[in-house]
């Protein structure tokens, strides 16, 4: 109990695995109660207005309908805490088996935006606030400003329109369907506009997040002193001022990556790609409620994750911070 | 190691160690100068003292001996000679050869100016490593080991592993001043290094900077705002003003005959230890660059002003063989009597039976934590008590308290015959109208969005005071009683001085006739002639109005100027208590006695130099 | 705690301030002040412009959304300006019609959640106390879902209804303001004069919206553009999804997502739409950065005193 009141960084790691964990909890409650315990029948949703009433019937024993609320909430945790996240309406198929390819295609679709685009947007942000209203900063701020406003598939069609169909017709493919059995690394042109995209989604706001960072560093009174003991401009960007200035971009960066989860919905629509979110896209079309309950979950998971690293790396990076835990 | 000795040192014939002249800087994008004419000579192992009040440029002049300007600012003009060459020419790599080698910067906060993120050993090797090369890294250890002893720090390998958060205020600022002799240096640069500091650790960081400093023969700039440190510690002082040098002699000079009435009417402001005498500050305040006057920029606030002194900016002449003055009438000014003073502080009437307020047991609390250890005291009416102590004595905490602003105490708390509740918001109107409090800060205490008006007028519609018309002329009425124009009242927070804002939160507080003000600090944020004016202000209105008035500092000579008791807390709980000239004159109590050496004051560094106050008519 | 060891109240910020006045900004005065800046003044244009059109587009259009005019994906030409869609209705007709959706359902939206997201902010940050940890940790489940998968889920259990999307978008606006709020209002309630007001017994809600509400305004601006800004995007891309109330009626998202395929033969279905949501978004970009560097400005000529 004590590693839980101080204990410095684990005992803080503990804490915010624990308080993460609560917010997973509540988050599934909302999930749940959201999709099954609303008024409205779900079993007519899925079958529709021709549906017979013994269908009815037995669909609604299939979904656990029968059942009381509680019971039906704590069938589904269990299932999910087991790796059972229900059978899908539409596929007739186990979540799992259905979800896991596409959580592959979405993950390196992802995983590939971020690598790319964290150290370019912190590059950029410092190089910005480094050569402060000089050229480059006026250049890519405006740049940046612009690219930020604009939603994500706005940009993936004018990608689009730009490579694939109409400027430079036929550059790069407009639709970038992985065919089922095969993986995204076989394919690698069809990871080029998508993975643009999402580059383009996150990176501006980044940028502009480590711009602001690196300039109040730049004018705070420790690097003025650096540079008024003689140590080499080198020393005190790099030493002096980067560590100060990660600080609190760590936790934009775990926003970003947790808004690109949202982000894949809609781009991987566009660019027909078969990840977790055009399967949520379908899947709400066809009012299959276990496969959105378990995107639902599983999105939710990852923002929490994410968010708890952001903090962990924002203490590390930080000292001053963990003499208060 | 006292001045007289230091002064001995320098008499050496030796060439300066450094040497300004006609000094310009400018705000970059407009070429407003801020800093104009400036020129002086330090020599080897003398300490010049520079002193001003904000905005008179004295900082800036200390970073232009870096070849440093604050963003913004550029050097426009003049030449530092340091050793032959002029630094203001020197080429990026020679600039940055020369800082932390030859010349080097001890900042005013330690806290921000030492990197949060990295460990103080490190901080401290890196000024080695930047200008010695060809030394290795068991000399550098060594090295840093030695550094950490010339300052009374300990030289463990553990000490320098911690991050400055870890250490104490009193601890940076010796980290600070390790890195700046490590490479023995020909000039320090020292910005108000004690700044912030509590009394007892300023009296050990000052010994510490004079014994280093006539150790290694270093010449050393001292910036400050406060004279009395200054005049402990340099034999030479220049007065700022406006970005001028105004004044320039020996501390003997200025002290005993100053020429200028600006140096003259600080010195006059400068609260006292010995002599309850109240304050007389000097009304109006100093103009920003680019609103200056033609002229003499003192002009506008001197009482000996003649249209010549409107006409042109007077040059800095020399009085005697090593005294300048700017001013055209310093011979004058150096023949009449020093200082206009102030009147005693008077006693209240003898019909202070009932008392104000009344402290039984107090204890209060931060959390779990206990900050203040049953106190007990009391305030007649009439009286002004002053709570004095350093950080963490509990002062604060029990005037918040008393405001209800603290909620977490126990014990006893009367105002008059009323008990009170420990929250304000429990309190009843009449309770919470009774006592008013005013804030350190006047950049916080006052709503930007809210005129001086509506500020002024709020306790009335809270209270229900007055209204409508009524409370126009009320509000009106304040504003003359604290000195500032009823006009004043169609102005926001941001347009008003410092000084103007606490007059205008002193109006705030005064115009529901409370009984009881509680002043928190009031001028701490204040430099000292505005400091002197507010605190008269105060002393009038204490007496005119029949106010009971806890003012609350950590100043002790402060107190001289205002209070007729004094209750010196220490860690929660009141160390002494007692008639304001018999605690500060002959103390009982050893935290008392020990507060009162460590504080620096003028009327000790006047003696140290070897002269006696003269007599105040 | 140690004697001589703490820094005393009178810290060397406040006295390294010049004694002088500081620049005055009110609300009023920033949003004069950033109309000065010329990305200000393009992106307030820009918006203008095209709310205008949305307005006014229906009248001036030459032919109902719903007409066909001439052979389905037509290149421009003869009736069709723009060409027509692959109904053959007339692509500038239907993009005239198409932005009102999207600005209404937007603009209510935004300012609904940011109506509640600002009290919520502005009372955890007053609260400082358990309330706070509570509206907080409230805000943070709703932030465990991405705008629009929130919006997405919502539509699939309850329908695609206007009002859902609405209450879906206000929803998940609400927490992004409401910590945008409670970060502006921490350093102000530490203040002063909030302080004095207590002592006074000022109410705590005159205090609330008197006091701390017009000192968080610059931060409230920005982040009301910037959030109309995502609202325009989010409505926008649920349409583009298929998932509009009225899949017939003429909005720019469906046109964008109907006009996809044909992209390599009658661009315009889709470029028209593009452009204009693109343009609308970088007016309420600009306009948000206009008033942040007009913020930003101030306070830097404010410190440097």
């Amino acid at each position: 109990m004590k590693r839980l009141t101080s204990g410095g960084v684990p005992g803080f790691v503990i804490r915010r695995l624990l308080l993460g964990l609560i917010v997973l909890l509540m988050v599934s409650l909302v999930v749940f109660a959201a999709t099954q315990a609303l008024p409205g029948d779900p079993a007519r949703a899925i079958l529709g207005r021709s549906a017979t009433p013994q269908s009815l019937a037995a669909l609604r024993r299939h979904l656990h309908l029968d059942q009381p609320v509680i019971q039906q909430y704590l069938t589904w945790i269990s299932g999910l805490l087991h790796g059972n996240l229900g059978i899908s309406l539409a596929a007739q198929e186990p979540v799992t088996k259905l979800l896991a390819p596409k959580l592959v295609n979405s993950a390196v679709l992802v995983a590939v935006a971020a690598v790319i685009s964290i150290p370019l947007s912190v590059a950029i942000g410092s190089w910005a606030a480094f050569r402060r209203e000089k050229v480059f900063d006026t250049l890519s701020s405006n740049l940046l400003l612009v690219l930020a406003a604009v939603p994500e598939f706005v940009v993936a069609i004018t990608l689009v329109i730009l490579f694939a169909t109409t400027v430079f017709p036929r550059v790069l493919p407009s639709i970038s369907t992985i065919p089922p059995g095969s993986r995204p690394w076989d394919h690698l042109s069809f990871l080029i506009l998508p993975t643009a995209t999402l580059v383009i989604a996150v990176a501006p706001y980044v940028a502009r997040i480590m711009r602001a960072s690196m300039i109040e560093v730049l004018e705070s009174d420790y690097v003025e002193m650096a540079r008024l003991k003689g140590l080499p401009e080198r020393t005190v960007l790099i030493r002096h001022a980067l560590p100060n200035a990660l600080g609190p971009v760590f936790q934009v960066i775990a926003l970003s990556l947790a808004y690109l989860a949202g982000g894949i919905i809609v781009i991987e629509f566009v660019f027909n790609y078969g990840g977790i979110g055009s399967a949520l896209q379908e899947s709400v079309l066809n009012h299959d409620l276990p496969v959105v309950q378990a995107l639902a979950m599983l999105i939710a998971a990852l923002y929490v994750a994410l968010n708890l690293l952001a903090d962990v790396a924002t203490i590390v990076v930080t000292p001053r911070l963990r003499t208060r835990l | 190691m006292t001045t007289p000795e230091v002064a001995e040192r320098s008499l050496e014939p030796t060439q300066p160690a450094v040497s300004v002249t006609d000094l310009e800087i400018q705000i970059a994008a407009t070429r407003t100068p801020v800093v104009s004419d400036v020129s002086f000579d330090i020599a080897a192992g003398e300490i010049l003292g520079v002193v001003g009040e904000s905005g008179s440029g004295k900082t800036t002049v200390g970073l232009a001996l870096l070849g440093h300007a604050r963003r913004g600012l550029r050097i426009a003009g003049g030449s530092v000679l340091l050793g032959g060459s002029d630094i203001l020419t020197l080429g990026d790599e020679q600039l940055r050869r020369l800082r932390g080698g030859s010349v080097s910067y001890v900042p005013q906060d330690p806290a921000s100016s030492l990197n949060p993120a990295l460990r103080v050993g490190l901080q401290l090797r890196e000024v080695l490593e930047a200008h010695a090369r060809d030394r290795d890294g068991g000399q550098i250890d060594e090295r840093v080991a030695e550094m950490m002893r010339e300052v009374a720090l300990p030289d463990d390998r553990g000490f320098l592993k911690r991050y400055p958060h870890e250490l104490s205020g009193g601890q940076q600022q010796r980290i600070g001043l390790a890195m700046a002799f490590a490479n023995r240096p020909s000039l320090i640069v020292l910005d108000e290094p004690t700044t912030g500091l509590d009394v007892t650790t300023q009296a050990h960081v000052l010994s510490t900077v004079r014994e280093l400093a006539g150790l290694h023969n270093v010449a050393a700039l001292y910036v400050s705002h406060d004279l009395a440190v200054v005049a402990a510690l340099a034999r030479r002082v220049a007065v700022m003003y406006a970005g001028r040098i105004v004044e320039l002699g020996t501390a003997e000079e200025l002290f005993s005959a100053a020429g200028h009435p600006y140096t003259r009417r600080l010195i006059g402001a400068i609260p006292r230890l010995t002599g309850g005498r109240t304050l007389v500050g000097i009304p109006g305040h100093a103009a920003s660059p680019g609103n200056r006057p033609p002229g003499c920029a003192f002009a506008p606030r001197c009482s000996l002003r003649i249209e010549r002194c409107e006409e042109e900016i007077p040059a800095l002449r020399p009085v005697g063989p090593e005294h300048g003055v700017r001013c055209i009438r310093a011979e004058e000014v150096i023949a009449t009597e020093q200082r206009r003073a102030g009147d005693p502080i008077g006693h209240p009437a003898a019909a202070a039976l009932s008392g104000a307020l009344r402290l039984d047991s107090v204890v209060a609390l931060y959390g779990r934590q206990e900050v203040v250890h049953s106190v007990s005291l009391s305030l007649a009416e009439h009286e002004c008590l002053a709570l004095v102590g350093e950080s963490g004595s509990g002062k604060t905490t029990i005037g918040r308290a008393i405001a209800g602003l603290h909620h977490n105490w126990t014990g006893k708390i009367t105002l008059g015959e009323m008990p009170l509740q420990a929250s304000a918001r429990r309190r009843s109107d009449e309770a919470r109208r009774r006592i008013q409090y005013i804030f350190q800060n006047p950049y916080g205490s006052l709503n930007p969005r809210k005129s001086v008006g509506e500020i002024i007028e709020q306790p009335l519609r809270v209270f229900g005071t007055a209204r409508g018309r009524e409370a126009s002329t009320r509000v009106a009425e304040m504003l003359e009683r604290v000195a500032l124009t009823a006009g004043y009242a169609a102005r926001y927070p941001d347009q008003l001085s410092g000084g103007e804002r606490q007059r205008v939160a002193i109006a705030r507080a005064l115009v529901c006739d409370p009984a009881v003000l509680i002043c928190d600090e009031v001028t701490s944020a204040l430099d000292v002639s505005v400091q002197a004016a507010i605190v008269e202000l105060l002393g009038n209105l204490q007496r005119d109005l029949g106010l009971s008035m806890l003012f609350i500092t950590h100043n002790l000579p402060l107190v001289r100027s205002i209070a007729q008791r004094v209750a010196v807390l220490h860690q929660g709980t009141i160390a002494e208590l007692g008639d304001v000239a018999q605690v500060l004159g002959a103390p009982e109590q050893p935290y008392t006695r020990q507060l009162i050496s460590d504080t620096p004051s003028l009327e000790v560094a006047i003696a140290e130099v070897g002269l006696a106050e003269p007599e105040v008519s | 705690m140690i004697a001589g060891s703490g820094i005393t109240p009178s810290s060397a910020g406040i006295t390294a301030a010049a004694d002088v006045p500081a620049p005055t900004v009110r609300p009023t005065s920033l949003l004069r002040r950033s109309l000065r800046l010329w990305r200000t003044r393009i992106g307030v244009i820009i918006v203008g412009g095209l709310v205008l059109l949305a307005i006014i587009g229906p009248y001036i259009a030459p032919y109902g959304p719903s007409t066909p005019v001439g052979v389905p994906n037509a290149t421009p030409g003869g009736k069709a300006v723009l060409g027509t869609d692959y109904l053959g209705q007339d692509v500038l007709s239907r993009f005239l019609y198409g932005g009102r959706n999207i600005l209404v359902t937007a603009f209510i939206a935004t300012a609904a959640g940011l109506i509640v997201g600002v009290a919520i902010g502005l009372i955890a940050a007053y609260a400082r106390n358990a309330l706070d940890d509570v509206l907080m940790r409230i805000m943070d489940v709703i932030l465990a879902f991405p705008q629009i998968m929130l919006a997405l889920v919502a539509v699939a259990v309850v329908g695609p209804h206007a009002w859902v999307i609405v209450l879906a978008i206000a929803l998940t606006t609400a927490p992004r303001a409401a910590r945008v709020a409670r970060g502006a209002a921490l350093p102000v309630v530490e203040r002063d004069f909030i302080a004095c007001s207590e002592a006074m017994g000022v109410p705590r809600w005159r205090i609330l919206f008197g006091e701390l509400l017009p000192n968080t305004l610059g931060p409230l601006m920005v982040e009301a553009s910037l959030r109309m800004t995502y609202s325009i995007g989010v409505i926008a891309a649920l349409s583009y999804l298929g998932l509009s109330p009225n899949p017939n009626s003429p909005n720019w998202g469906t046109m964008i997502q109907e006009n996809q395929i044909v992209l390599p033969v009658q661009p315009w279905g889709a470029v028209m739409p593009i452009i204009a949501i693109a343009l609308l978004t970088i007016g309420t970009g600009l306009i948000g950065d206009g008033i942040a560097r007009t913020a930003a400005g101030i306070d830097r000529a404010r410190s440097a005193e």
